[in-house]
């Protein structure tokens, strides 16, 4: 089967339980005291863009899924992982 | 009879040395510690194991992530089973969350400071190999010095009820004070340990509080903890 570069983009953040002082500081310390009331949250997380070769979107998909939990790329006790995007390499 | 101790170097450690000196030249008492570098580390040489603080692997992608990964843990996993002493201090004891020795996860400072300052902490378990040299609440002065250690569990009530919250940040007198708490750390917890006791992390440096001359209170309670690893040693090969 032939194989094609792939691109998965995701992103690691704080649990909402776990407290994300980063994104507070953004929202509390700049963004409200700027004027920008209307923002009423902010969470910061950690961007990951993965070249892979795959068959196809959904196993590129699958394998950083797999080695993401495998080798604990985030931590489940205080991360939740999104995948946001899987787009083929021109 | 002398009890070997190896304390492990990843690329980033920084405490190794001084862990090294405290264990060979304070404590003594039959030690022979050795720094072993993470790739060469056999356990079955080794009476008990110090995961050092520092910085390893530089903290990419989490504190303590990719040293995890490393085939020390693997080794270490083998003791951990067998029962010997396992402490990991600082980057040691980020490095056994994510290598799930011990529960939870250390998380960026509230403050999102490094904070290097002395603190006091309170003993609540005594069982521990590293800690039947002190009595449940004792008030021990300890400095911290990290970025990522605010601790967070989400299973609070099962290490409550299982004894595993070993040390907590508090006031001199033992109070437990959101002042005290210098990182946010869930419950003020500042270490915790296993199911089985053997195995301990924390975020303060025992191997800095171990001289007088380092302490400004010319105190020297992290003795305790490489002492009461001394004598589980001694009690366990016996």
């Amino acid at each position: 089967m032939d194989h094609q570069e792939y691109i998965v983009e995701l992103v690691l953040e704080n649990k909402p339980q776990a407290r994300d002082p980063v994104g507070t500081t953004i929202q509390k310390d700049l963004l409200a005291k700027k004027g920008y009331n209307m923002v009423s949250n902010v969470r910061s997380g950690q961007y990951l863009r993965i070249n892979i070769s795959a068959a196809n979107e959904d196993e590129a998909k699958e394998i950083v899924d797999k080695m993401c939990n495998a080798l604990r790329i985030f931590n489940p006790v205080t991360q939740n992982l999104t995948i946001l995007k899987v787009t083929q390499k021109n | 009879m002398t009890i070997k101790i190896a304390v492990i170097q990843f690329p980033g450690s920084n405490c190794d040395l001084d862990t090294l000196h405290v264990l060979n030249n304070v404590i003594s008492n039959g030690i022979e510690a050795e720094l072993i570098w993470h790739n060469h580390f056999k356990e079955a040489q080794f009476d008990g194991v110090v995961l050092p603080g520092g910085f390893s692997f530089g903290d990419y992608l989490r504190s303590g992530i990719i040293a995890a990964h490393s085939p020390a843990l693997d080794e270490a996993r083998i003791m951990l089973k067998d029962g010997k002493p396992i402490i990991g201090i600082c980057n040691g004891f980020q490095i056994l969350a994510e290598a799930q020795f011990l529960p939870g996860a250390l998380l960026r400072n509230d403050s999102l400071k490094f904070i290097c300052k002395w603190v006091n902490i309170k003993v609540e378990n005594n069982k521990t190999a590293f800690t039947s040299k002190m009595n449940i609440g004792d008030v021990l002065a300890i400095p911290i010095a990290h970025g990522e250690g605010r601790y967070y569990t989400d299973k609070l009530k099962e290490l409550e009820e299982n004894n595993q919250i070993v040390f907590r940040y508090s006031t001199e007198n033992g109070e437990l004070t959101e002042q005290a708490n210098p990182n946010g750390s869930l419950e003020s917890i500042a270490g915790v340990c296993n199911l089985e006791q053997n195995c301990l992390g924390l975020m303060p440096h025992p191997e800095r509080a171990s001289e007088p001359i380092l302490s400004p209170k010319q105190t020297m309670h992290g003795r305790l903890f490489f002492e009461s690893m001394v004598e589980f040693i001694k009690r366990r090969v016996s």
